[in-house]
């Protein structure tokens, strides 16, 4: 059982984590809060899944193909819209959101719902560590979270545009004035955000059906990751993912499955209480900010 | 040769600015049309439709009461993207009153309006004091996390909510008291706005920190617009508990938290009329469309980011500004 948490923990940690990542590095860097962010999540699913199922390709092309588009999906988002009302944070919030719950609700529409719409894992089959089962999937779940955890790691401290990415973040006039793009940027980080949806949904979602409402689930973790961590911090991101995820393992293990959400709503009752700007926050308390 | 448009106040919009707008009816008429066109609107033609339309006009009256808390909230900058979290706390306070101690609708509705806006308030404080998109998160994340709350602990009712609630006397009641709570609401905030109070609130969405430099403690105010806004959309909740006779977890639904908002947006934020009109022409809009089911949703979001990122006025700033000036094309030298 003790063996189990921990394992099952470190999984949904990891698979917090993964989801947050994106929503996460959108905001970090162009201050966009995407709200439509749960609806490129499973638009890249049913991307996957229309890609394997109907024009009948090999599922590591539709993976990539899936993941291009949802990219793509995000930069046209940036330059359609947010563009338009970029700063104006009430018109960001209120745009990305009706945008993600059209493409959501319209998923809904053409009955994109049942049992059928479900990847295939990466791998089949499951291991054994010590008496605890655990299938393939979720190693890969892990294995993802700490590759793209390292990816964008060295991508934002060793390459150009990742160094671009963390000079707009921290001072976007200054950065402008070393020539670097702040529009271009900004929709390079919309389409980047987009793609680790898309990456975290083709890992995530073999898991269990693609549905509508997980594209609000997933909203909803990133979110309660993010306030709990702070936003715009990584390392916030990754601890409270392991603070949330282990806590909802416990309570699903110990307690009853279904007070599993309740951990996310206390956590953020909690963090909201002692330090409103969540652990690791970058966004201070207006005191303290000039 | 280029041209560009200019505008020009009417000649009656500027006679009737001050006191010698009572020399003549036409200026007393032009002042007041626009303020008792919903008036007689609300309280003497809409009881005219038949009784099915009625019913619309009631929930109609709900959702504007929800867009004008949405404003009053937006009017110092916080913007709430789950109304539904007033609407459901106010549903469960009333219900919870009238289902448990047997008390009617005359005492729930108050009671409901006063404590449930000061359970938002509490639970949204800690909130107040950041900037930026914290609030919108919070509200966004708050009532869907206390569906899966009321699911998993089968509190008040569980998924089944809790049922037989008495209902109002009659329909004609229920509809005077919906659209004379409207009226007092959408007047009482315009003119709040207007006074030294409303130009602090408005003062702390430009700047916050020239508001704070002038002495002023600007989370107490936010606080108090909070409370306000809250009571608005608790009120909503507990009249539309009533109204449906149940009080349940589809109160914290996203269906109450899009519509207002989306309401807000098409009519035009900052006059509370805006939302009000924007109320009036999606609700029954929405009623027309039911045969297209999800697709509804499809058209509110897609509303919201049409109007967000090309109308950002709204109707009612439109509409307004016709009113008060008009247009023509002069050359550029």
């Amino acid at each position: 059982m003790l063996l189990g948490t921990l394992i099952y923990g470190f999984v949904n940690s990891c698979l917090l984590a993964l989801l947050a990542m994106g929503f996460n590095l959108t905001f970090g860097i162009s201050g966009v809060a995407n709200f439509s962010y749960g609806a490129i999540y499973i638009f890249s699913g049913f991307a996957a899944w229309i890609f394997l199922n109907s024009a009948g390709l090999p599922y590591a092309l539709c993976v990539i193909m899936a993941i291009g588009l949802s990219a793509t999906l995000g930069v046209l988002i940036y330059h359609v819209v947010i563009k338009r009302v970029k700063g104006l944070a009430l018109s960001e919030v209120m745009a990305t959101f009706g945008l993600g719950l059209a493409i959501m609700e319209l998923f809904r529409y053409f009955d994109f719902v049942g049992f059928k719409y479900t990847l295939p894992n990466l791998i089949e089959g499951s291991v054994a560590i010590g008496d605890v089962y655990i299938d393939y999937q979720r190693i890969a779940v892990i294995l993802a979270a700490i590759a793209l955890t390292g990816f964008i790691y060295v991508f934002t401290h060793y390459t150009r545009t990742g160094l671009a990415f963390r000079a707009i973040a921290q001072d976007e006039r200054t950065a402008l004035t070393f020539g670097m793009d702040s529009d271009h940027i900004a929709a390079l980080s919309m389409g980047f955000g987009s793609a680790l949806a898309a990456a975290a949904a083709v890992v995530v979602l073999p898991l269990g059906t693609i549905a509508v409402e997980g594209g609000y689930d997933v909203l909803l973790n990133a979110l309660a990751v993010c306030i709990v961590g702070g936003l715009g911090s990584t390392v916030g991101i990754l601890v409270a993912s392991v603070l949330i995820g282990y806590a909802q393992t416990i309570t699903a293990n110990y307690l009853e499955p279904h007070w599993m959400m309740l951990v996310s709503l206390i956590a953020i009752a909690i963090v909201l209480c002692i330090k409103p700007s969540g652990i690791f926050g970058h966004q201070k308390e207006l005191e303290e900010r000039i | 040769m280029k041209k560009r448009k200019e505008r020009i106040d009417r000649g009656i919009k500027v006679r009737s600015e001050d006191i010698f707008a009572l020399t003549s009816y036409r200026e007393m008429i032009y002042l007041l049309a626009p303020r008792a066109l919903p008036v007689v609107g609300l309280l003497l033609f809409v009881p005219l439709f038949s009784p099915y339309w009625r019913e619309i006009f009631i929930s109609t009256a709900i959702y504007a009461l929800l867009a004008i808390s949405w404003d009053v909230l937006v009017s110092v900058g916080l913007i709430s993207l789950g109304q539904s979290f007033f609407y459901g706390v106010g549903s469960y306070v009333a219900g919870a009153l009238n289902h448990y101690w047997g008390l009617p609708p005359v005492l729930t509705l108050p009671v409901a309006t006063i404590g449930g806006a000061a359970i938002c308030t509490i639970a949204l404080l800690p909130v107040l004091r950041l900037r930026g998109i914290y609030f919108s998160m919070v509200t966004l994340v708050l009532p869907l996390m206390i569906l899966r709350l009321v699911e998993a602990t089968r509190i008040f009712g569980g998924t089944e909510g809790l049922t037989g609630l008495s209902p109002f006397p009659g329909q004609l009641t229920e509809m005077y008291i919906a659209n004379a709570c409207l009226l007092i609401a959408l007047f009482g905030f315009r003119r709040l706005l207007d006074s030294d109070y409303g130009l602090i609130v408005r003062g702390i969405n430009d700047n916050d920190r020239a508001v704070m430099n002038a002495g002023l403690n600007i989370h107490w105010y936010k606080t108090q617009i909070l409370f306000l806004g809250a009571a608005v959309g608790c009120f909503a909740g507990a009249f539309g508990t009533h109204h449906d006779m149940f009080a349940g977890m589809p109160g914290f639904a996203l269906d109450y938290s899009i519509m207002p908002i989306a309401a807000a947006i098409v009519g035009g934020t900052g006059t509370f009329a805006g939302s009000v009109l924007g109320a009036f022409i999606l609700v029954p809009l929405s009623e027309i469309l039911r045969a297209l089911g999800a697709l509804r949703i499809v058209f509110y979001g897609l509303f919201l980011v049409i109007f967000v990122v090309g109308i950002p006025e709204g109707l009612f700033h439109y509409i307004r500004r016709k009113y008060h000036q008009f247009e023509r094309w002069v050359d550029v030298e």
